[in-house]
Order: structure tokens, then sequence, then C-alpha cells
């Protein structure tokens, strides 16, 4: 299948008082129609970071470099009014927290609408004719009666579904969502996560899942990519990485979620804490917390390179991961 | 909205009521009475005066007549003034202060929202640093310092403005009185719709908007301006009743015929009726404005209509 984002060498910088600060270093990836891609990794990793760069959504003191084309067209780089053109059309976004990220003082039919005038020139009654319709799509009752309503009406699922439809409405061919249940209850969850998988089936729509947790991602995604201090550390199709992690961070990840039905004596975190972006360890920025190091980890940096013909990691261990040895 | 507005409107009833009986014992505490200055009076005089004007009655008992004749719209008369009554007075003097304070309230806030708007879309430049000075430098000189400065350069030293008094219809009489009326709130509200401003373009929702590719002119009009004008209505009401109650100073600077004349000559004097009648006339203008804003904030954050 074609592939309808290309990352290349990606880089997003902070600019801080007196220093500068590398969210994310060096990243490729692509993402191929219609498929789903889970972007994993621990607050701080960069994998935020990484899409906000792509959706020119950075803070005013973060810069982005490197290529992401979308067909023919680098997103990066691209000045607002240009990228105005392909947001919220071709590309999408839905952020983790519903509450905030609606604007509490506009009914949401207005908010909703709006997308469909900009982008498709719609007039109000066939936007809104639209807008309804979606709404009943992403299991919203009394839809008429919700468009009229204010964001505070609405619980956070509920609000959730409206950043869904609105996402959608244009049928986008990427749709970004950025840790989209973090703030929901867990039995929203996963109906929320049904529903993205059959909007975007229905859609075409490429979905990129970033979420720290790797129990949304096993069901869900195709392919997987772990990101550690601001790098792509493992990546591959899920089936593979779940049951044969390759970077012991990744197996450090598996190690640390709980399993319904499985039930084990303690949880096995990964000791220590993730590293600070502004004072990344020498060498492998992992291996302060990594019980397979050896010398070669403390001076290098492990590059990207494939494992087998479909996965990747960035490793200087080369032997059997034996779980157990991680903590 | 309608039912919202009633409820604030009856709300208001017991504040006005608390606040007039305040006002009335607290301005009988002051020491001397309306008869004491000027030529002494004999003392049979002095008795039927004091029995004219009820002041012989028990503080109570005033306190009733009183509020009796305000429920049936009247202020009484002048103790000092005797051939007017406090409605005339104030009549005569309201309207210039009303219109004094209105120019300065729309100056003020136009020039504030503009300032506040264009500080926060330049954020950390220098359209940002010039502005925010001159606030600082708007808020923190005091009224009669600022009316006696501009009096000197524009009206003295370079003569391009009258110093003081007042010719009917002549604009240029008020530009220096409006001037001084108006920086120090144009200052605040800079400063406050800066603020919000920044505020908002940094929110989730501000956000959203930029994902879904509005453009800049949208975001700004439909998603940041209402949001951030809440705090900044919330201050205009109280903005304005410091506006017309401010200009009771820069109208004695200034020489305007408006009513801080009489409330002021009225406070010297004694004059109880006078000067209770131009509390209560301001106490109603505050009240009225913060009605109106109330329901302004409703309009703008519709939480506030379910509370």
């Amino acid at each position: 299948m074609a592939d309808v984002l290309v990352v290349d060498g990606l880089d997003v910088t902070f600019e801080l008082h007196e220093s500068e600060v590398k969210a994310v270093s060096n990243l490729d990836f692509s993402l191929a129609e219609g498929e789903t891609l889970a972007v994993v990794g621990e607050s701080g990793s960069g994998k935020s970071q990484a899409f906000l760069s792509i959706m020119g959504l950075l803070a005013r003191n973060g810069r982005a470099s490197g290529r992401a084309m979308m067909g023919d067209v680098n997103l990066i780089g691209l000045p607002p009014s240009e990228l105005d053109r392909y947001r919220g059309k071709d590309i999408a976004m839905i952020f983790q927290d519903p509450m905030t990220s609606l604007n509490p003082s506009l009914r949401l039919r207005t908010q909703l609408a709006e997308v469909l005038v900009r982008h498709q020139g719609y007039d109000n009654d066939k936007a809104y004719r639209a807008v309804i319709e979606m709404l009943e799509r992403v299991g919203i009752p009394e839809p008429v009666k919700r468009a009229n309503a204010y964001p505070h009406e609405l619980s956070g699922g509920m609000r959730q579904r409206v950043m869904i439809a609105m996402a959608l409405l244009c049928r986008p061919k990427i749709l970004i969502a950025d840790e989209p249940t973090t703030a929901l209850d867990v039995t929203v969850q996963a109906q929320m996560l049904d529903l993205f998988k059959t909007l975007t089936n229905d859609f075409g729509t490429a979905l990129v899942l970033i979420t720290h947790d790797l129990g949304v991602v096993a069901g869900v995604a195709d392919r997987m990519m772990v990101m550690y201090g601001g790098r792509c550390i493992e990546k591959g199709p899920t089936d593979n990485l779940f049951y044969d992690p390759r970077h012991p961070y990744t197996l450090g990840l598996l190690h640390s979620t709980p399993h319904v039905g499985k039930r084990a004596a303690r949880l096995d975190p990964i000791q220590g804490l993730p590293p600070s972006l502004e004072h990344l360890p020498k060498g492998c920025a992992f291996h302060p917390r990594c019980a397979f190091r050896f010398e070669r980890c403390f001076e290098e940096r492990p590059p990207l390179l494939p494992v087998e013909d479909v996965r990747e990691k960035a490793c200087w261990y080369q032997g059997e991961l034996k779980y157990g040895k991680v903590a | 909205m309608l039912g919202y507005a009633l409820r604030r409107v009856l709300s208001a009833l017991p504040i006005a009521l608390i606040a007039i009986t305040v006002c009335f014992f607290i301005l009988r505490l002051a020491p001397g009475g309306p008869f004491d200055t000027g030529r002494q009076l004999p003392p049979d005089t002095l008795a039927n005066l004091r029995a004219h004007y009820n002041l012989d009655q028990p503080l109570f008992m005033q306190y009733l007549i009183y509020l009796g004749r305000l429920f049936q719209g009247d202020l009484g008369p002048s103790m000092v003034f005797d051939d007017f009554s406090v409605a005339e007075m104030l009549a005569i003097g309201l309207p210039f202060t009303m219109m004094l304070g209105f120019s300065a309230f729309t100056v003020a806030t136009l020039v504030g929202l503009v300032a506040g708007a264009v500080a926060a879309m330049n954020q950390n430049h220098w359209p940002d640093y010039v502005l925010v000075a001159l606030v600082m430098v708007g808020l923190v000189i005091p009224n009669f310092l600022m009316g006696s400065l501009l009096q000197l350069v524009f009206g003295v030293y370079l003569d391009w403005f009258p110093a003081g008094g007042y010719v009917p219809g002549s604009i240029p009489h008020l530009i220096l009185p409006i001037t001084v009326l108006a920086l120090p709130h144009a200052g605040r509200i800079a400063r406050l719709t800066r603020g919000s401003m920044i505020e908002v373009l940094g929110t989730n929702y501000v956000r959203t908007a930029r994902s879904k590719g509005l453009g800049a002119r949208l975001i700004l009009v439909r998603h940041a301006i209402k949001p951030a004008l809440i705090p900044v209505v919330s201050y205009l009401g109280p903005g304005l009743s410091y506006l017309l109650t401010g200009s009771l100073v820069v109208e004695q600077i200034f020489a305007l015929p408006g009513i801080g004349k009489y409330f002021i000559t009225g406070a010297l004097n004694r004059d109880y009726g006078l000067v209770l009648g131009t509390t209560i006339l301001y106490l109603f203008i505050i009240l009225v404005l913060n009605l109106i804003v109330d329901v302004i904030y409703a309009w703008l954050d519709p939480k506030v209509r379910f509370r």
C-alpha cells in the first residue's frame, strides 16, 4: 500500500533561556494508507512533540527540521497559512484532554461546522447536516440537541467523541491521536478504541496512536514504534514486538504492564527514571537503566538497524533477552 | 438568560438598602452639622431650622423618614442651598459628569483593548515592551498629578488646549480632562487584555483551532476574543464607576461644572442631604453597571447562566 506520510530525519529542538534541548532526534518512519501505527514511550520521550511538529503546533520556542512528506508536500517548515490548507483536512489531530480541548464559549455545532465551511466550502446548512450525521456516527445520542450544547454540558467521553467527529469531518488521510484515552474512564477507553478502529477503517484513514499504555496498543495497532530520549529505539509489527521484543527497553515496558487474567505477584517496573532531555547520557540513552549493558553502550550510541526484514532496533546487545534480568 | 437577569436585579435590592443605611449613619458620625459654618445663628432660629429638617428627632427616626422619602423618589432638600432640592442640584451637574465619564470610558476601553491585543500578539517583542512601559506610566501617576502636569505642559507651555474651565459644546476644553481620566483605565484594561489574550492563545482549545487549519484571523475573532474578554468585562463595570467617581477630582482640577463640585462643597458644608443624595446616585449607577456586566458575562461564559 502507498505511504501517506514519510518522515525523514525529523529533529525538534526547543530554545530555553541559555540552552537548547533536542526533544526529537533524527526520526524516520512511514505511515501506509489505512494502517494503524502506535507510538509508544514514557513522558518526555518526544512522541508528542514529533507529531505536534508535523502539525505545525509546536510551542513558540520550538523549531523542527527534516522532512515529513505528505504526497509531494513537506509539512515541516511550511508557513502556517500554507499548512492551513492541509491541517484539519488531510491530516487531523485529537488531543489528550477532551475537557480543555474544546472552546468553552462556543456551541459544539459552531466548532464542528467551521471545519467543513473552511475546507470543503460548505454553506452553513449543508455543514450543519453533515455535522449531525457525523455526531450520530461517533455514537452521540440526540445529536441535534448535543450540537446546540456547550462543551461543559457533556461528559469527558462524549467530548472525546465530539473531538473524533471534528477530526474526521473531512475524512482525512491521516489521523493523529495523542493519548486519546488517557483522560477517560477505563470503561469508556475500550469503547473509544473500538470507535477509532471502526471509523478509520470506514474512511480509510491512517491512524497514529500516541500512547504510553501498551494495553491500548495490543488490540489496535498494526505496527509499533518505541521511543526513548527523543529517538526511535525499536519498531516493527505489533505482534513481533509484543511476543518477541528485541530492545531491553521494549522488554521492560512489556513487563511493567499489568495483564488481565495473568496474576503476577508484583509488577516489574523499569528501574530509574527517564532521562532529562537536557542531559542525555552519553552513548546509548537507555544504558543507565539497562540490565544488558556492556562497555560499548557507555561510549557509542547504537544506530537504528534492521533486525529481520520487517523490524529495526537501536541496541548493541545481540544476545537473547531474558526476562528477569531486566529488573 | 432573562430569568438570570431578573435574579440579579432582585439580589441588588438588599445591597442597595445596606449601602444606604451604612452611608446614612457614617455621615452622621462626622463632627459638626450643616449650620455650624458661616455666621452664628440665634438659638431660636437654629432650633427652627433643625426642626424643619427633622434634625431634632432621634437619629433612627431621621433614618426612617429619609428612607420613607427615598422610596417616593424624593432625595430631600439641600440643607445649605435652601433654594434647591438635592435632586435639582444633581440634575444640573449629572449630564456633564456622565458625558465626561462615558467619553473617558469609551476612549479608555478602545485604547486599552487594542493596545492589549497588539501587545499580546507581539509578546516579548518591541511593541509589547513599549506598550507595557506606557501602561506602567499611566497606572502609577495619580490623576491629580497627571492633571496638573498636563495643564502645565499642554495648557500653559504649549498652549494647545485650554488649561481649565468649560464652554458648552467646546471639545478642546474636554481633551485634557478626558485624557487624565482615561489614562489609568486604558492602562488597566490593556494589561488585563494582554494577560488574558496571552493565556487564551496558549490554551488547548486554541491549539485545537489551529489544528483545524482555521487561519489566524478566524482563530482570533471566533475562538480567542470571546473568552479573552471575560476578565476584561468583569473589570469594566467597576472601572466605569471608578471613572464616574474619579471624575469628581478631575472636575475640581479642571474647574468643570459636574456633580463633583456639589459633592465636595456638600461634604465640606456637612450638607447631609446633598452628600447622601450624591452617594445614592453613584450607588445606583454602580449597581446598574454591575448588573449589565453580569448579563454580558453570562453571554460570554455560558457556564455562568446555569449557576
